[in-house]
């Protein structure tokens, strides 16, 4: 046990410093973000400028207070805080205030906390925890999937809020898992899912099943490096297709081209699966377990959009993957980002200076938008600083994890900073037209408390479980 | 010891190419990509909304209906705002100074960079003028938008109007910013996903004195506004305009449908107004106005109005007690000026007696319809009266009485037709029976039906047994009717069981001898017709009439209502028949009737409730 004075050398500093500047960085910006010529009274509590600063405060204090808690403490009510989280976030959907047509917050008068935000931090306990306990295989699917329900559990949550942006978040928890022996075709089929999502909504059915078909033989062939069952695999749906096509044309039938390719797939596969069991060539199984496994999602992806979703949803949904432009919603809010940013050029316009900002092109200028107002005032050499500083922060958090000997520290480490890395890359692709729209804050920055708080609770609780390292042993 | 450690590696990359990709992409808006840049001069962006043209509107024979007019709105800028000529301004829009500083103010708070409306819809004219001076006012400029042109002085009611949206709108779609057009009734809300296009943007440069400048970015983020849809309608203007016409001095309502298709042909609702009332910057006075009217023109009489059912409901008893087996086409039963029913006199009008099934709906006699209701609820095929009440219910429901037809009109009523609980709670369970309930022989008592139903219980009968739920509009621009609007919805009643009805029917209208709506008769054209009185507590009775004709391939199926008219004879069944003349031939060759009707005058006039009254 350290002596309390100890504790402070301990600390490391350029973390607290980067993150002290980026509070700076922030304030600056959501000044600016509201900041109109007639309107500047330092001190007024409706003001964002004002309010924020008040954040900061409470958050300096939070960090504060992270920092003198004994790690015991930490580790010991991991669960519960865990569990702390998920009613939180339950108690909402109950108890929340509707703001924008979702039950996000607990409304307290002038300021709102939201549960979403602190679930993160809850999450971090929780796996972290988990992944601690004495013995456990990490590598196996049974670790993985009972990791993948405790943050499926406060998702699930989120998006019944709904609040799909603040979801998508906890998808950062992979990133830990991975490094503590996750099997990595899970990323594999998360990142191919994800692919074959938005392919279902863009293209038709048979261009996708054309597409997985071809792909299944090319996959065969890097696989195995044999022309000759490839060739045959794709020559037996082919034959199948000119078939019926043929009788089709002499026939005058008037079968549908769809159906045509789906018959003649059909009996393809067939035919290829009794060929393997044949030349018993249990490769082929797995490679035709996976094809159907894909057209199926596929043909679900478009059962789900066209049967469970009202057409506004249906429309919220294409906007959000880059489908469909509304003249003045979501897609024309990152056209103003872009155009802000844009215009601010090398050095910017200067602080204070910036035209696009202040127009109030952006609605969310202050809290989802707030790079806007730092790429037109402060320019590329501006904005570059800010990518500067996150890269520093989150490299640097990589590498103290990396140093940690607990597991249970490691795995904070990393969740922490897998989480600001995915809101930084998010948050700012977007702002710059990377991106689909999705609403989430840029750590430290964006105007607002919960977040504020739940990222300084995050960053200093780690810096004082790392403060102990030389301590923890499991 | 920790066999993943290598794994760091694979994350590490990964973050880097995240950092990569923004930074790259930072570096290419913000550097290499020049059209991103705003010049010093011109520093600043106003984005113009494209509105596009609502979609038109055609009646069935592709005449149009409705139409678009160009409006200009003026808008202000706050922060572009310079000292101007406020009086010389006010005058040119036709404004007093104080409307606008109220507007100016208004503008203010709502933002100091984005425009707000300044004032709304000027005319073309207006514009002229303007828009010369306009380089005196910084801040000030115009947009153009649409408002609707009416080619008809009707329709109001079917055609629905257009306002701009209101906030509960824009809270629930995104697609709607203030001072957007929504379809506020009718087919301009029913349609208005169809009608209403797509809004488009123009992202303009401007200079510090709100000078445009040109566009931004070559265009790069215009967008065309899409133009509305089409709307080719049900609806044959002639005949809606001469149902107005005839309908000019009553209250009450027309509604015309095809039978086999369902398709409405007229919807009058009368009184009507203009609809050319409801547009530009008159509206809210006038919507003020007309809401306060005592004749409530806006009231949509047609698809909202409860009545009674009357008389014509016998059909619908005749029907039921053929196929339930407790009468038959040749079921005689005598009647003297009325019977004797559930120890009551009930009265009846003089007609020859006996009478069959045909003579009794051709002369409406009551006496046989009590019996035949009495026959039906104390059918011993059911375990009691409420049983066989629960199947009589059952087939009435089944002609779309007592719910919602589901038409494309918004704000169509369901009706009433009373649930076994209804009289259970008003009784006592078990405590009613055929003769506490009997007025239901006749179509009185505790229904209500609106005039759509019954007009589609017109075009049932014309079918023999189906119907299609009835719907104004025929075709969209580039889009296939509802599957809904094409299906046929077959009653529980057997087709062959209507022949012997419309027999009665076509007699009421064309004899021989002695019919109630003798008076609706066309030398050429057999009309087959049911007259119907529906009871009116406040004063003289409503005059309904339902027809279709002609009798074999029917083409039009109508029911007809004049309030305080008194006896379905005296306007509903002359209405009836000079619609389905003008719609079947295109002419008029009774004069005298047209006259008749016209000189009705029961606008106003709330004639006293006659003693004793019998029905006809
Ligand atoms: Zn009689």
């Amino acid at each position: 046990m350290p002596q309390r004075g100890k504790i402070w050398s301990k600390i490391d500093w350029l973390t607290a410093v980067i993150y002290l500047i980026l509070l700076i960085i922030g304030w600056l910006n959501v000044y600016a973000a509201v900041y109109t010529e007639s309107h500047h009274p330092l001190f007024d509590i409706s003001t964002r400028y004002t309010r924020q600063f008040l954040f900061i405060l409470l958050a300096l204090f939070l960090a504060f207070s992270a920092i003198l808690i004994e790690v015991n403490f930490y580790t010991f009510f991991a669960y519960v805080i865990y569990a702390f989280g998920i009613l939180a976030l339950a108690g909402v959907l109950v108890a929340g205030k509707e703001i924008n047509n979702a039950r996000s917050w607990y409304s307290f008068g002038w300021f709102n906390i939201q549960p979403s935000e602190f679930a993160k931090l809850a999450v971090c306990f929780g796996l972290a925890k988990f992944y601690s306990t004495f013995n456990l295989k990490t590598d196996t699917l049974r670790t993985t999937l009972i990791a993948g329900a405790l943050i499926i559990l406060p998702m699930l949550l989120i998006l019944m809020q709904p609040d799909t942006g603040s979801a998508i978040v906890f998808l950062a928890f992979l990133i830990p898992m991975y490094r503590e022996g996750m099997p990595p075709f899970i990323l594999i089929i998360g990142i191919l899912a994800g692919i074959l999502f938005f392919l279902a909504l863009i293209l038709d059915k048979l261009t996708i099943i054309l597409l997985l078909a071809v792909l299944s033989a090319a996959g065969y062939y890097l696989w195995q490096k044999k022309w000759k069952e490839v060739i045959v695999g794709l020559f037996i749906p082919a034959a199948f297709w000119f078939i019926v096509h043929l009788i089709d044309r002499i026939g005058h039938l008037g079968v549908s081209s769809f159906l045509q390719w789906t018959i003649s797939l059909v009996t393809g596969l067939f035919v290829i699966a009794f060929l393997a069991i044949r030349y018993r060539l249990k490769k082929v199984f797995v490679i035709l377990g996976i094809l159907v496994a894909s057209i199926s999602f596929t043909f679900s992806v478009e059962y789900v959009f066209d049967h469970f979703l009202n057409s506004y949803q249906k429309q919220r949904v294409r906007i959000m993957l880059n489908l469909e432009q509304d003249p003045q919603g979501v897609g024309y809010n990152q056209n103003q980002s872009k155009i802000a940013i844009g215009s601010g050029g090398f050095f910017g316009k200067g602080f204070l200076k910036g035209t696009q900002n202040k127009g109030e092109f952006v609605p969310e200028q202050s809290t989802d938008f707030i790079f806007c107002t730092i790429g037109e005032e402060w320019g590329f050499l501006g904005s570059l600083v800010v990518l500067v500083l996150y890269a520093l922060l989150i490299f640097r958090l990589f590498q103290m994890a990396e140093k940690q000997r607990s597991r249970f520290s490691r795995f904070f480490g990393y969740s922490v900073a897998s989480v600001f890395l995915l809101h930084v890359i998010v948050n700012i692709g977007m702002a710059i037209g990377l991106l689909p729209v999705i609403g989430i804050p840029l750590p430290f920055v964006s105007y607002g408390g919960s977040s504020l708080w739940a990222f300084t609770l995050m960053l200093f609780i780690f810096l004082r479980l790392d403060a102990s390292r030389l301590e923890m042993l499991r | 010891m920790d066999p993943f450690s290598n794994r760091k590696k694979f994350i590490i990359i990964l973050a880097a190419a995240g950092f990569l990709a923004l930074f790259g992409k930072l570096f290419y808006i913000q550097i290499i990509d020049s059209s991103y840049k705003v010049s010093a001069e011109s520093n600043s962006q106003r984005i113009v909304t494209r509105y596009p043209a609502r979609g038109l509107i055609y009646d069935r024979t592709g005449k149009l209906i409705v139409s678009n007019q160009a409006a200009y709105d003026v808008l202000v800028n706050p922060s572009q705002l310079q000292s101007f000529d406020t009086a010389a301004l006010c005058k040119m829009l036709g404004i007093t100074v104080d409307a606008a500083r109220r507007a100016i103010d208004s503008a203010f708070r709502f933002s100091r960079y984005q425009p707000s409306e300044f004032v709304r819809q000027i005319s073309v004219q207006e514009y002229a003028v303007l828009q010369e001076q306009l380089y005196k006012f910084p801040g000030f400029f115009v947009q153009p938008r649409t408002l609707r042109k009416y080619h008809t002085s009707g329709s109001s009611h079917l055609l629905g109007y257009v306002g701009e949206v209101d906030k509960s709108v824009i809270k629930k779609d995104p697609y709607y910013r203030m001072g957007d057009y929504i379809g506020i009734s009718g087919i301009e809300k029913a349609y208005e996903e169809a009608l209403r296009g797509r809004k488009g943007q123009e992202v303009l440069l401007v200079d510090v004195h709100g000078r445009v400048k040109g566009s931004f970015a070559d265009g790069k983020f215009d967008r065309d506004a899409e133009v509305g849809e089409d709307l080719y309608t049900t609806i044959d203007l002639a005949l809606q305009e001469y149902g107005e016409k005839l309908m000019q001095n009553m209250r009450g309502s027309i509604v015309a449908i095809e039978p086999q298709t369902g398709e409405i042909l007229a919807l009058v609702s009368s009184p009507g107004y203009d609809p050319a009332l409801l547009v530009g910057r008159a509206r809210a006075g006038n919507y003020a106005r007309l809401a306060k009217d005592t004749l409530k023109p806006l009231f949509n009489r047609a698809l909202m109005a409860k009545y009674p059912p009357g008389s014509t409901f016998k059909i619908m008893n005749a029907l039921i007690g053929l196929k339930e087996g407790v009468i038959g086409t040749q079921t005689e039963f005598g009647c003297n000026m009325g019977i004797q029913i559930g120890g009551m006199f009930k009265r009846c009008h003089s007609h020859a007696s006996p009478l069959d099934l045909r003579g009794a709906i051709q002369n409406s006699c009551n006496s046989y319809f009590f019996l035949t209701f009495r026959n039906i609820i104390e059918n011993r095929n059911y375990k009691n009266s409420t049983e066989a009440y629960n199947a009589w219910r059952r087939y009435v429901m089944s002609f779309g009485f007592g719910k919602v037809l589901g038409s494309d009109l918004p704000n169509e009523l369901g009706g009433f037709v009373p649930a076994e609980d209804y009289y259970n709670r008003y009784y006592g369970k078990n405590r009613w029976n055929a003769y506490t309930i009997i007025s239901l022989g006749i179509g009185q008592g505790e229904l209500g039906i609106t005039p759509l139903q019954m007009a589609n219980y017109a075009a049932i009968i014309a079918n023999r047994g189906y119907y299609v739920i009835p719907h104004s509009v025929k075709e969209i621009e580039n889009k296939t009717l509802e599957r809904k609007f094409r299906e046929r919805h077959f009653v529980a009643i057997d087709s062959s069981l209507f022949n012997p009805i419309i027999d009665g029917m076509q007699g009421a209208v064309n004899g021989p001898g002695t019919g109630t709506a003798l008076i609706a008769r066309l030398p050429n054209i057999i009309i087959c017709g049911k007259t119907g009185t529906a009871q009116n507590p406040h004063g003289a009775d409503h005059s309904i009439f339902i027809a279709f004709a002609p009798r074999d391939n029917p083409k039009i199926a109508l029911s007809v209502y004049v309030e305080n008219g008194g006896f379905g004879a005296t306007y509903a069944a002359p209405v009836a028949s000079l619609i389905i003349e003008k719609f079947l031939t295109d002419t008029i060759t009774r004069p005298w009737l047209e006259q008749h009707v016209l000189n009705a005058n029961l606008l106003y006039y709330n004639a006293p409730k006659r003693k004793n009254m019998v029905e006809d």
